[in-house]
């Protein structure tokens, strides 16, 4: 009796031994799927997605037209070598294995600018995937403009304490090397660039061709970065001899996504966070972390649209001293000033710090994916979700008959969503774009509708959302969570494009109407002309004026009766 | 009985036909290259709706509601296939003097490349157009039927053509024995000689076989036709050229239902609404009509042996009572009709065998025809 061990005897002091500290590290382990890296093929597209995320951020950040070139490279049966090298402003050498072996560790979560990355978990997450399926290290090199070598890092994750351990760390004469050319070969001598970074990451992946491959994601990546030169090559291991079935696909990629758009788009600006969005635990840790002497003056500058007159009035009216230090509010107070924030009139976020792809430069990219006679593009005006600013635009194109063998009548439309120019390809179930897509009417714009479904026909519609937070309904960055503002601004932005879509698909069955009554006229009239010069013993000069007279007669008169 | 002869019809020669076909294209041919206009083709409206009882010459004649054929998208095809169908029509069969069915001529037209008719419905349908906008009846035409045209036998003699030698054929058809002779698709060139008191056409080949069987046209000194539901146009104008010919009277014995008088029997008198343009050959105006009567059911005791009228031949006797101009004429028939849509029952034929498989030859039938009440 003495030695039981089961959990009835547990006691306070018994269960306290075993408590401690989970890391995120540890608990993202646990939970790979939170961060996409649920399937070996999956993962493999995560990886790509992230390391891409970061290079298209950094570069646009610098200023820096980007150049980015994606390898896949098998290593073995399932596994896979992932390096994505970038012309960016590259890392600091002491940040390095900050960025790639710690999670939650970034740039971009403490601010709210428009930008890929927001979280500080994507390139880590890859690494520490990588490390936990085949004990690899990921390595970096990355070289900063002027510096005269480049560094190469190996690092791995210390799970438990989520920290960097760092393998290796020396000076490696690097440069950033691109093929030159127009997409299918070596054309002329490759280009070098004297700073940029390489991230290299070796995990248990399965490389697919399909609706969510790599090969999906970078193709619809160049449609949404019109500005982007994008380079990708994938080895695969020839299977080995006797091998019959080797899974893998025989042949190799070689493929370059041409820059279309010569001019970076506009920088994002950085904005303050809203009053309006705020929640009451972070106004408190605001108001704790602020570098402002009083309440009045950190309302005033940590947050837009809140004046130092609008500051002095919530204060009054939350009854809370205005020269209060921020830091020694009382929870009950600072509950005041949220509850008195909610309900004093703000001016809504400023907008001007997005930066949308723009009308012209969708419709350049719908162009690349497909031969439509008809392209439309729709980009709204700013608006805002909890305090957020955020826009939406959404392009379409109508395919010309037999372009594509998937686009067609008994198909679904092919839907292609965005946020914050990185397409999302998994979890389109979950995401407001599709939540909208469904909703719209269709019929009304000629398109046949499945109940509660996306509508049929020979239709590419593209879907961005741009915001300063993009509100994902996981870690992984793959669905837009339902916000019935974000739904609404897409909706009336489908709605938009629909109708012109409806103009130019009455006006096309209108002409394919045309068309073939004439073909199916141009066809009886010889026999009609036939009938006659038999009839009559006509010579056949005549038969043909009268097909000449009768064809002249029916086009003037529209076919019609 | 009644034995007031309409005048017979007059027959158009194989040129007349050749020339009206010139005619109709020389004006497609003007208005195209002349006029520039879009050319069209007039057809009389083939429907019940355009006919008028006409009863001085006693069939449907057609009225003057035409149709026209403008050549438009919705018309190039079949604008087409008449010029085509003409032109066969012409230069194969009339200036040729020869003869095509029905299914050949479908089967000619597969030549014709997109043109072809998919369906003989189709082919057929043109011809009977071609045939209204003709005024011409298409045997006229050269074109033979393929259904056949009823069987005949009793006291009558036919005298055919062999079409070998152009001698005379002649056929008794009292002396086939228990067969019959069936009645051509042409029968214009047909002669008759008979002594016959009256002719009885039967809607149904079984009650033909008993009455052949038991040799009754001896007895009633009758020429039996057997007609097979409704008359074929060859069994009409056959009936109507003997009836003209030798001047006998002529009595029609069918099933005691609306499709026994409206269909099978006024179609016989008057001619179809269908083909209306043409009835002026195919009609029997001095038939009469002797029976089943929906008073013969009270008359011979055969309530019991009746069936309920279904949805059908009611629908068929109201709108016989509405839109039928031969019904609307005769008071008779409107009471019949009335009486048997009372009764709510029809009657077959053979319902008299209730009371003795015979009872039909040797009771019902010299009955009626000794009381000489007929509808008319
Ligand atoms: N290729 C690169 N060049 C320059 N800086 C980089 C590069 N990759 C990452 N960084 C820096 O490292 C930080 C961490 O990247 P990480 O992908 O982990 O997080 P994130 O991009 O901020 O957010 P998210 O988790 O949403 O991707 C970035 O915020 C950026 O400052
Ligand atoms: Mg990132």
């Amino acid at each position: 009796m003495a030695k039981r061990t089961s959990a009835v005897g547990e006691t306070a002091e018994s269960m306290a031994r075993r408590q401690r500290e989970i890391s995120v590290s540890e608990f993202f382990l646990k939970n790979r799927h939170l961060l996409g890296f649920d399937s070996p093929r999956r993962a493999l597209m995560t990886a790509v997605k992230e390391a891409v995320d970061n290079s298209l951020d950094a570069c646009e950040e610098a200023g820096i037209l980007p150049e980015i070139m994606v390898e896949l490279e098998q290593t073995g049966d399932n596994r896979f070598r992932v390096t994505v090298t970038d012309n960016g402003p590259g890392i600091v050498k002491t940040q390095i294995p900050k960025i790639f072996a710690k999670l939650l560790y970034g740039s971009k979560f403490h601010r709210l600018r428009m930008s890929r990355g927001q979280q500080g978990i994507g390139i880590s997450a890859a690494g520490m995937y990588g490390q936990l399926t085949t004990g690899s290290a990921t390595v970096i090199r990355s070289r900063t403009k002027g510096s005269p070598a480049a560094h190469q890092i190996s690092v791995q994750i210390d799970t438990r304490q989520n920290k960097p351990t760092i393998l290796s760390d020396v000076s490696v004469a690097w440069t950033p090397t691109f093929p030159a050319g127009s997409g299918d070969g070596n054309e002329g001598d490759p280009v070098t660039y004297k700073h940029g970074t390489s991230v290299s990451i070796e995990m248990e992946a399965a490389y697919v061709r399909g609706k969510l491959s790599v090969d999906e994601f970078l193709k619809q990546c160049a449609i949404v970065n019109p500005h982007l030169s994008l380079h990708y090559a994938v080895t695969l291991k020839k299977p080995a001899k006797g091998d019959a079935e080797g899974e893998a696909p025989a042949d190799s990629i070689r493929q370059s996504f041409l820059r279309a758009v010569k001019k970076l788009p506009p920088a994002a600006q950085e904005i303050m966070p809203h009053p309006h969005g705020v929640e009451l635990g972070m106004l408190m840790q605001m108001l704790k972390d602020t570098e402002s002497r009083t309440v009045r003056s950190a309302l005033a500058s940590d947050f837009s649209r809140i004046s130092q007159q609008t500051a002095l009035d919530i204060c009054v009216a939350a009854k809370v001293d205005p020269k209060a230090r921020p830091d020694k509010l009382g929870p009950g107070e600072i509950e005041a000033v949220y509850k008195t924030i909610q309900q004093t009139k703000l001016m809504r976020p400023p907008t001007d710090c997005l930066a949308p792809i723009g009308e012209e430069e969708i419709l350049a990219g719908l162009k690349k994916e497909i031969d439509a006679d008809f392209y439309t593009s729709v980009t709204r005006d700013p608006t805002v979700y909890r305090g957020n600013p955020f826009q939406i635009e959404v392009g379409m194109a109508y395919a010309k008959p037999q372009s594509d063998e998937d686009l067609n009548n008994e198909n679904p439309v092919r839907l292609l969503r965005f946020a914050n120019r990185v397409p999302l390809l998994y979890m389109g179930g979950a995401c407001s774009i599709t939540k909208a897509m469904t909703g719209v009417n269709w019929k009304a714009y000629g398109l046949a509708q499945p109940k509660g479904a996306l509508p049929l026909g020979p239709v590419v519609v593209s879907v961005h959302m741009a915001s300063v937070w993009v509100p994902f309904t996981s870690e992984s960055k793959d669905a837009i969570a339902n916000y019935p503002e974000i739904i609404q601004e897409i909706t009336l932005a489908l709605q938009e494009c629909g109708r012109r879509l409806s103009i130019n698909i009455s006006k096309r069955k209108r002409e394919a109407e045309a068309e073939r009554k004439r073909g199916y006229i141009e066809k009886y009239i010889p026999h009609l002309a036939t009938g006659l010069k038999d009839i009559l013993s006509l010579p056949d000069k005549d038969k043909t004026k009268i097909e000449g007279d009768l064809k002249k007669m029916l086009e003037k008169t529209h076919l019609e009766v | 009985m009644n034995t007031n002869h309409p005048i017979a019809p007059q027959v158009v020669s194989k040129q007349a036909a050749s020339r009206r076909i010139v005619e109709v294209a020389k004006e497609i041919h003007a208005d195209i290259t002349k006029k520039h206009k879009k050319p069209s083709m007039k057809f009389p409206i083939r429907s019940l709706a355009n006919v008028k009882y006409d009863t001085k010459r006693g069939h449907f004649e057609i009225l003057n509601k035409t149709a026209t054929r403008t050549l438009s998208y919705n018309t190039v095809k079949t604008f087409a296939q008449s010029m085509r169908l003409l032109a066969t029509t012409k230069n194969d069969l009339l200036d040729k003097d020869d003869i095509a069915g029905k299914r050949e001529l479908y089967y000619n037209s597969k030549s014709w490349g997109e043109c072809r008719f998919d369906e003989q419905p189709e082919s057929d349908t043109l011809l009977d157009d071609i045939e209204a906008m003709l005024g011409i009846n298409r045997e006229q035409l050269g074109y033979i039927p393929e259904e056949r045209g009823g069987d005949v036998a009793g006291p009558l003699t036919v005298l055919d053509i062999d079409p070998s030698n152009g001698k005379d054929i002649k056929i008794e058809c009292a002396k086939l024995g228990s067969g019959a002779w069936s009645i051509p698709s042409r029968v214009e060139h047909l002669r008759f000689a008979s002594k016959a008191k009256f002719i009885l056409a039967v809607e149904t080949a079984s009650l033909f076989q008993r009455l052949v069987h038991h040799r009754y046209f001896e007895k009633a000194n009758c020429i039996l036709i057997s007609m097979s539901g409704v008359p074929t146009r060859a069994c009409r104008r056959f009936i109507r050229r003997l009836a003209d010919d030798q001047k006998i009277p002529v009595l029609a014995f069918t099933d005691g239902d609306p499709y026994g008088y409206c269909n099978i029997y006024r179609t016989l008198k008057v001619g179809s609404g269908q083909a209306a343009h043409i009835n002026r050959y195919f009609c029997v105006p001095q038939v009469h009509y002797l029976g089943v009567t929906p008073q013969d059911i009270i008359d011979y005791g055969l309530e019991d042996a009746t069936h309920p009228l279904e949805e059908a031949d009611i629908k068929r006797a109201k709108d016989a009572l509405k839109n039928d101009p031969f019904i609307q004429h005769h008071k008779e028939w409107q009471q019949a009709l009335e009486q048997m849509l009372k009764m709510g029952v029809r009657i077959e034929q053979q319902a008299f065998a209730k009371h003795g498989l015979n009872y039909v030859l040797e009771k019902y039938l010299p009955e009626k025809i000794k009381k000489g009440k007929f509808l008319p």
